[in-house]
C-alpha cells in the first residue's frame, strides 16, 4: 500500500474525520449512500407535505389519536415484555413437561400476520362467533355483547402476534449473558428470582430494548388490527385522512407524526440500552440451570405455554383450516386456483431477494461503523431504520415519489423517457420499498451480533494487514453468523407477510399470497381467503423453525462453554 | 470446635457415562479462619471443587457440610444463596449495571437500610476503595475490581470464602501487593478460605495448608513446607517446584548416585534398594573442577540467583541455584555435590518412600 | 478448513438459486410485457375476470387488470403520469371517480351509447367517468325482533336516532368508505348541522360498531343487535348461502329522499394508449355486459333496461336517492370530521 505524503494528507484527514469519523472513507460513504437511498422515500413524502401551501393542518381529534396510540404502545409494550420475557424465563429456568417443544413452538406466532390474526380473532370473539355463543349457552341469552372491539382487544391481539420478538431476544440474552454474574448473585445470597430480577434482567436490557423497539414500530405502523378493533391510532388517522379526502398529501402531516413516534421509540431504545458497557460475557460459569418443576407447578407451567400457543397460533390455524374445509366443501372451484404456485413463488422469491439485500446492507453498515464511523455515519445508519416505523402504504407512495422525481430529473438532463415505468412496471419498485421498510429488523439483529465482537479483534485483524473487505469476510462475517441468520429470517417472515407495498407497487400479473388474501378478505370471503392465509403461515413457519434452531444453537453453546 | 467446611467422599462428573469425573472422592476439612490453597494443573477439577462448595454444582456422591450443617449429600441440598459462602471469581464477575457500592450491598439485602449502608462503607473502607463507591465497575482498574469483588464476597460475613484464581487477571507487579492485601483482609475477616491457584509460589506463600489436586483427586493436603519438602509422589514433587531425578542406591542408610554420596538416610539401616532421588536446584552445589566430567550447559540469570543447568557424564541433567555473582559460563567443567544437611526425597516408581519397604530389608 | 468453505459455497449457491428462481418466476420479475390490448386498474375485484373474459369472447379485445385500493391506485396513476400502462380506471366509489376527474387522471369521452345507458346522476356531465354498478346502503333488521312498521319511512336513517332504537343498533366503523359516503350524502341532503344531529342520535342510542358488513349481519342473525345499515349485496350473499338467514332488508326513506346508493364506475385514463378499445369496454359494461358485471355480486345494474338478478329483485323495487358525486367527493372529508365530532367509533 502506498502512503500519502503527510502534509498533503493532514487537512484532508481533518475534513474526513469531521464528516465521516475516523473510519475508512469508502465504507463510511457506503453507509451514507445506503442511508440516503433508504431514507429518501420517507423524505420525499415529508417534503411534498412541506411543498404544500402553508402548513398542513392536523385533523381534529389528533390529540385523542396520539393518546390512543400512546396507550396502545404502552399496553402492547408491557404485554410483550411480560409475555416475551416471562415465557423466555420459564423455558430457560425451569424444566417441565413439553418444555423443549414449547420453547420453539412459542416462536410460531411470528408466522401469523396481524391482519389475519385480527379477523380470525374477531370472528371468533364477536357476538356471533363461537366464544360468545358458547358463553350465552352457559349464562343465558340475556348476556349482552361483550366489548371485544376495544383498545384492550387490540392490545391482546398485538401482544399475541408480537411477543415473539421479545421472547427471542430475551431467551438468547438469558442464555448467553455473563453466566458468572448470575453465579455471583447466587453466592451472594440471591435466590433464583432475585438473581433474575436484579442481575439477568438488567443485563438483558439492551436485548429486550431491541426487541421492544421492533414491537413498538410494528405497533405504530399496524393498520389492519387496530382498524378491526376500532382503535383510532395515528396510523388509522393517516388512512382516514388520506382515503377520506382522496388526497395523500392531507395525510402527510399525520404520517410525520408517526415518524416522530418512531424517533421517540428509537431514542427510548438508546436510553434503555444505556451508556453502560454490558459487553461482559462468557466467563466459565454455567449460569442458569433449569430447575425441575413437579406436580401442580409443572402443570401450570405447561398450561401457560400451551394457552399462549393456542391463543396466538393453534386456534387461529384451526379456525382457518375449518374455513378452508368449509370453502372447499361448498365450491372447490372458487377456493383452488391454478395460479397458486405462481403467487407462492412470487412471495417467496421477492422475500428471498429482499432478505439477502437487507442483510448485505446491514452487514456493510455495521462493518463500516466497526471500522470507526463518526457521528454522521452513526446517524446515517440510524436513519435507515425509520422505514420500519412508517406505514407501508406511505412508504409505497414515497417510493413512487422518488421514482417520479428521478424520472423528471433524467428527462431534464436529456435522457429520453426517464426511468420509464421502472417503479411499477417491474418488481424493482417493490424490492426497493421492501428494502426501505425491512432494513431496520435486519440491522438490529446484525448490529446486536456485531456488538458482541470485542473491538480488539477487529483491530488485531487490521493490524495483521487484512484490508477491510477481508476483515469483513474472514473475521466479522463468521462471527456474526447467528445475527445474520436471525436477520435473514426476520426479513423473510416480514416480507412474506407484507401487504400494502405489494398491493400498491406491483406490476401487472404480479400477485403474491398476501395480495391474494387481501383480494378475498376485503370482500369478506373468509372461507376462500383461509387457504392462502394458511399458505402464508406455512411459508413463514419454515424460517421460524430455522430461527429457533439458531436460538437452540446458542443454548447448546452456552451449556458447553 | 466444628470445622468451617467438611467434604466427605465428594464426587462430581460432567457429561456422559464415559466421562472422567471432574472431582473424585474428595475429602477435606477446613477449620475456621484457615486459608487452604488448592493447586493443580488446569482441568484438574479445582474450580469444580469450588463450585460444589458454593452450591453452583450438585455432587453426584458424597457429603458437604458448612459449619457442621449438611448443605449437600445424603438428601440434603441448600441452594447457593443459603450457604453462607462467598465466591470471588477469576474475572471478578462484578455486576456491570450496578455501582461499586451497590455491588457490595447486593449480598446485604436482608439488613435494614441504615445498617446496610454502614456495612458497605466499612467493607469499601477496608479495601481502601471508599472513594469509588459511586463508580461503575468498568471505570475501575483490574486491581480495584479485584478488591471490590473481595469486599463484595466478604461483606455478608460468609463462613467460607472461595477465591477462584483471583490474581490471575492482574499484572505481575500489581499481583504481589494485591495478594498481600487480600491475605490481610481474609485474616481480619476470620472466615475460612479456599483459594484456587495454578501458581505454586502463591499456593505456598498464602496457604496455611496446601492441597495439590490432579485428575479430580487430592494428591496431598499438608502444610506448605511439607508439600514442598516431603511430597508424596513424583507429581507433587515436580508440580510444587523445580525438581530433577537421578537413579540412586541405598545401602545401609547411605544414599549414593552418579554424583557420589548424596546423603545418609536415617532409619534405612539394613536396606539395599535401587531408588530415584529428587534434587531441587537449591540442594545442588557446584564447584569448578577441570577434571570433572560434568559440564555447565545453560546459565539463566534470575537476578538474586543464577540458575545453572549441568549435564552429568551419564547424560542426566541437574539444575543448581548459585548466588548472585556466581556465573559459570556454559562449557565449564564442574564437580556436582549435594549441599550438606539436605534430606533429599527418595522415590520408588511414582511414589515417594518415607520408610524402607519391607521387601528391601536385608535381615 | 473444508467446513466453512463448503458452507459458504452452499450459501452462495442458495442465494444464486433464489435469484434465478425469482427471475424465472411467473412473469419475469424485471419488467413485464404488456400482453393484453387493454390494461385496467381496478379497485373492484369481484368477478371482474369472468366479465372481461366474456368481453374478450365477444369483441376479441383482451383485457388484463390490476387490483388495488382505489385511493392508492389514484396516487399510483398520478405518479406514473404519462408512463402509466393503465387505460381504464375502475373504482368502487362515486366520490373517488369525481376526485380522479378533478385531479386530472381521466379523459372525457363522447359516447352516446354510454350517455343513453347510464342515468344522468350516475355519470360525469363531461364524460370523464360512468357509473357501471350500483349498491344500496339500506336498513337490515331481525324480523323476529323488529316490526318494519317501526321504521320512519320518510327519513329512515335519521329515524334510527329515535330513543326507541336504543341498544338495538349495529353499524359499520367510521373508517369504512360506505359509512363516510352515507354521511356525506346526509350532509348534502340536510346540511351539516342536521347531519351531525342524526349521527349523534345513533351514538346516543349506543350503536355497536362493526368492522365489516358480514359481521354486522351475522351479529343481527345471532341476536346481538336488531337493526343495522348494510350494503344490500352482503345480505343477498348470505341469503344465497343460507335461505333461513334471519335478517331482512328494508328500503330506507321511501317516502322521502330515497335509499342511499353508491356506484362502482370507470373512466378512461388520461394517458391511455388505447382509448378506442377502452371506450368499447366501458360501453359493453354499461349495456350487454351489465349482467355479467353486476349479477354475480348481487349488485344493481345502472342501466334501467337491465333487470337485477332474481335474489336482489326479490328485495323489491325501491326509490334511490340521487347520486351527487361532486358532493360525495368534496364532502367526504367533512363526513370523516363529523363522525369524529359526533363521537362515532
Amino acid at each position: 500500500m502506498s502512503t500519502l505524503p503527510v502534509d498533503a494528507a493532514a487537512p484532508r484527514a481533518r475534513v474526513r474525520r469531521f464528516v465521516l469519523g475516523s473510519g475508512r472513507p469508502a465504507w463510511s460513504a457506503l453507509v451514507a449512500l445506503v442511508a440516503l437511498v433508504v431514507a429518501s422515500p420517507v423524505l420525499s413524502v415529508a417534503s411534498s407535505a412541506l411543498a404544500r401551501a402553508g402548513s398542513p393542518d392536523l385533523p381534529s381529534g389528533v390529540g385523542a389519536m396520539v393518546a390512543t396510540t400512546l396507550l396502545l404502545m404502552l399496553g402492547v409494550g408491557v404485554g410483550t415484555l411480560a409475555l416475551g420475557a416471562g415465557l423466555a424465563w420459564l423455558v430457560t429456568a425451569y424444566e417441565f413437561p413439553l418444555r423443549g417443544v414449547l420453547s420453539w413452538l412459542l416462536v410460531l406466532p411470528l408466522a401469523m400476520p396481524a391482519y389475519i390474526l385480527g379477523f380470525v380473532f374477531l370472528s371468533f370473539l364477536d357476538y356471533a362467533g363461537p366464544a360468545q355463543t358458547a358463553l350465552r349457552g352457559v349464562l343465558g341469552d340475556d348476556l349482552g355483547p361483550l366489548p371485544v372491539r376495544s383498545l384492550g382487544g387490540a392490545i391482546v391481539v398485538l401482544t399475541l402476534t408480537l411477543y415473539p420478538y421479545v421472547y427471542l431476544m430475551a431467551r438468547a440474552a438469558f442464555l448467553e449473558l455473563a453466566p458468572t454474574a448470575y453465579d455471583a448473585a447466587r453466592t451472594l445470597g440471591a435466590d433464583r428470582g432475585r438473581a433474575f430480577r436484579k442481575v439477568l434482567l438488567p443485563l438483558a436490557r439492551p436485548s429486550l430494548a431491541a426487541g421492544l423497539a421492533l414491537v413498538m414500530m410494528e405497533t405504530l405502523t399496524d393498520f389492519a388490527t387496530v382498524q378491526y378493533f376500532n382503535v383510532r391510532t395515528v396510523s388509522v388517522g393517516v388512512y382516514l385522512a388520506w382515503k377520506g379526502s382522496y388526497r395523500v398529501d392531507s395525510a402527510v402531516a399525520l404520517a410525520s407524526l408517526v415518524l416522530l413516534f418512531a424517533v421517540a421509540v428509537l431514542a427510548g431504545e438508546r436510553l434503555l440500552r444505556g451508556g453502560a458497557r454490558y459487553a461482559q460475557r462468557g466467563g466459565r460459569g454455567r449460569g442458569l440451570e433449569r430447575r425441575p418443576l413437579s406436580g401442580a407447578r409443572a402443570a401450570l407451567a405447561t398450561t401457560t405455554g400451551l394457552v399462549v400457543l393456542a391463543a396466538a397460533f393453534a386456534l387461529p390455524v384451526v379456525q382457518l383450516v375449518s374455513w378452508a374445509v368449509a370453502g372447499l366443501r361448498r365450491d372447490p372451484g372458487r377456493v383452488l386456483d391454478e395460479r397458486f404456485a405462481d403467487h407462492l413463488s412470487n412471495s417467496v422469491s421477492v422475500a428471498a431477494i429482499v432478505a439477502v439485500a437487507c442483510v448485505l446492507l446491514s452487514l456493510g453498515m455495521a462493518h463500516a461503523l466497526r471500522l470507526g464511523g463518526g457521528r454522521l455515519v452513526r446517524g446515517a445508519a440510524q436513519l435507515t431504520t425509520f422505514g420500519y416505523a412508517v406505514p407501508g402504504a406511505v412508504v409505497g407512495i414515497g417510493v413512487l415519489g422518488v421514482f417520479a422525481g428521478a424520472d423528471t430529473l433524467l428527462e431534464a438532463i436529456g435522457v429520453e423517457g426517464g426511468t420509464g415505468l421502472l417503479a411499477t412496471g417491474s418488481v424493482i419498485g417493490i424490492l426497493y420499498a421492501y428494502v426501505v421498510r425491512f432494513t431496520a429488523p435486519a440491522y438490529q439483529a446484525v448490529d446486536a451480533s456485531f456488538s458482541r465482537i470485542p473491538a480488539p479483534l477487529t483491530l488485531s485483524a487490521l493490524s495483521l494487514g487484512a484490508r477491510p473487505t477481508r476483515v469483513l469476510t474472514r473475521v466479522h462475517l463468521p462471527l456474526v453468523r447467528p445475527g445474520v441468520a436471525v436477520a435473514t429470517i426476520l426479513v423473510l417472515i416480514d416480507a412474506v407477510k407484507e401487504l400494502p407495498l405489494v398491493l400498491l407497487l406491483r406490476p401487472f400479473g404480479f400477485t403474491t399470497l398476501s395480495v391474494w388474501v387481501y383480494e378475498l378478505a376485503s370482500e369478506n370471503f373468509w372461507e376462500e381467503a383461509a387457504l392462502p392465509s394458511l399458505l402464508i403461515v406455512t411459508v413463514a413457519v419454515g424460517p421460524v423453525a430455522f430461527l429457533f434452531r439458531q436460538v437452540k444453537l446458542v443454548d447448546v453453546n452456552s451449556r458447553v462453554g | 470446635m466444628t470445622s468451617a467446611l467438611t467434604l466427605t467422599q465428594v464426587s462430581k462428573s460432567y457429561g456422559g457415562r464415559d466421562a472422567d469425573p471432574a472431582v473424585r472422592g474428595v475429602s477435606l476439612d477446613v477449620s475456621p479462619g484457615e486459608l487452604l490453597t488448592v493447586i493443580g494443573p488446569s482441568g484438574c477439577g479445582k474450580s469444580t471443587l469450588l463450585r460444589l462448595v458454593a452450591g453452583l454444582e450438585r455432587p453426584d456422591a458424597g457429603r458437604i457440610e458448612i459449619e457442621g450443617r449438611a448443605v449437600a449429600g445424603d438428601g440434603a441440598w441448600r441452594p447457593p444463596e443459603g450457604r453462607r459462602v462467598g465466591l470471588v471469581f477469576q474475572d471478578h464477575a462484578l455486576f456491570p449495571h450496578l455501582t461499586v457500592a451497590r455491588n457490595v450491598a447486593f449480598g446485604l439485602d436482608r439488613l435494614p437500610r441504615k445498617e446496610r449502608a454502614a456495612r458497605v462503607a466499612q467493607a469499601l473502607e477496608r479495601v481502601g476503595l471508599a472513594h469509588v463507591a459511586d463508580r461503575h465497575p468498568h471505570e475501575l482498574s483490574g486491581g480495584e475490581q479485584q478488591r471490590v469483588a473481595l469486599a463484595r464476597a466478604l461483606a455478608p460475613g460468609p463462613a467460607v470464602v472461595l477465591l477462584d484464581e483471583p490474581f490471575s487477571s492482574l499484572d505481575e507487579n500489581l499481583r504481589a501487593k494485591v495478594r498481600t492485601d487480600t491475605l490481610a483482609l481474609l485474616r481480619e475477616s476470620g472466615s475460612a478460605a479456599i483459594l484456587v491457584t495454578h501458581d505454586q509460589t502463591e499456593a505456598l506463600a498464602l496457604g496455611d495448608r496446601v492441597a495439590v489436586m490432579r485428575d479430580g483427586v487430592l494428591e496431598q493436603v499438608a502444610e506448605p513446607a511439607t508439600v514442598y519438602e516431603e511430597p508424596v509422589n513424583r507429581f507433587v514433587a515436580t508440580f510444587m517446584g523445580e525438581a530433577d531425578f537421578l537413579p540412586a542406591h541405598v545401602h545401609d542408610a547411605l544414599l549414593t548416585s552418579e554424583i557420589g554420596v548424596v546423603s545418609t538416610v536415617p532409619g534405612w539401616g539394613g536396606t539395599d534398594l535401587d531408588v530415584e532421588v529428587m534434587l531441587r536446584p537449591h540442594e545442588v552445589a557446584l564447584e569448578v573442577d577441570p577434571d570433572a566430567t560434568s559440564r555447565v550447559v545453560a546459565v539463566e540469570y534470575h537476578g538474586a540467583f543464577v540458575l545453572h543447568t549441568v549435564r552429568l557424564g551419564s547424560g542426566a541433567t541437574l539444575r543448581s541455584w548459585q548466588q548472585h555473582g556466581v556465573r559459570h559460563p556454559a562449557g565449564t567443567p564442574v564437580a556436582v555435590s549435594v549441599v550438606p544437611g539436605a534430606r533429599p526425597v527418595l522415590l520408588s516408581g511414582e511414589v515417594a518412600l518415607s520408610a524402607p519397604p519391607e521387601a528391601a530389608r536385608r535381615l | 478448513m473444508p467446513g466453512p468453505v463448503r458452507r459458504r459455497r452452499a450459501a452462495l449457491l442458495a442465494v444464486t438459486a433464489g435469484v434465478l428462481a425469482a427471475s424465472t418466476a411467473g412473469c419475469g420479475l424485471f419488467g413485464s410485457e404488456e400482453e393484453a390490448d387493454l390494461q385496467v386498474y381496478s379497485a373492484r375485484h369481484y368477478d371482474l375476470e369472468a366479465a372481461f373474459e366474456e368481453f374478450t369472447d365477444e369483441t376479441g379485445i383482451s383485457v388484463e387488470f390490476l387490483y388495488g385500493d382505489d385511493a392508492e391506485l389514484l396516487e399510483r396513476l398520478k405518479a406514473e403520469g404519462d408512463d402509466s400502462p393503465a387505460d381504464v380506471f375502475i373504482t368502487v366509489d362515486a366520490g373517488m371517480l369525481w376526485n380522479a376527474a378533478e385531479q386530472g387522471v381521466l379523459q372525457p369521452i363522447d359516447s352516446p351509447d354510454l350517455d343513453q345507458a347510464v342515468p344522468e346522476d350516475l355519470r360525469d356531465p363531461d364524460g370523464h367517468w360512468y357509473g357501471l354498478a350500483m349498491r344500496a346502503r339500506t336498513i337490515v333488521y331481525d324480523p323476529d325482533a323488529v316490526d318494519p312498521a317501526e321504521f320512519d319511512t320518510e327519513d329512515t336513517y335519521a329515524g334510527l336516532g329515535d330513543p326507541k332504537w336504543r341498544g338495538r343498533l349495529c353499524m359499520r366503523d367510521e373508517t369504512a368508505s360506505y359509512t363516510q359516503s352515507l354521511v356525506a350524502s346526509l350532509i348534502d341532503l340536510h346540511g351539516r348541522d342536521r347531519a351531525l344531529e342524526i349521527v349523534r342520535g345513533w351514538v346516543e342510542n349506543d350503536v355497536q360498531i362493526m368492522s365489516n358488513d358480514v359481521e354486522l349481519l351475522e351479529t343481527i342473525d345471532a341476536g346481538g343487535c336488531e337493526v343495522g345499515i348494510s350494503n344490500h349485496y352482503y345480505l343477498a350473499r348470505l341469503l344465497e348461502d343460507d335461505e333461513d338467514f334471519g335478517v331482512a332488508p328494508f328500503w330506507a326513506s321511501q317516502d322521502g329522499a330515497g335509499t342511499h346508493v353508491n356506484i362502482s364506475g370507470a373512466g378512461i385514463v388520461e394517458s391511455a394508449d388505447n382509448s378506442e378499445d377502452a371506450q368499447a369496454l366501458l360501453e359493453w359494461l354499461a349495456t350487454d355486459g351489465q349482467s355479467a358485471f353486476v349479477d354475480a355480486n348481487h349488485e344493481l345494474p345502472v342501466n334501467p333496461d337491465v333487470e337485477p338478478e332474481p335474489l336482489v329483485a326479490s328485495f323489491g323495487e325501491f326509490e334511490r336517492m340521487p347520486v351527487d358525486a361532486a358532493a360525495y367527493g368534496s364532502l367526504n372529508a367533512d363526513a370523516v370530521a363529523l363522525l369524529d365530532e359526533a363521537g362515532y367509533r
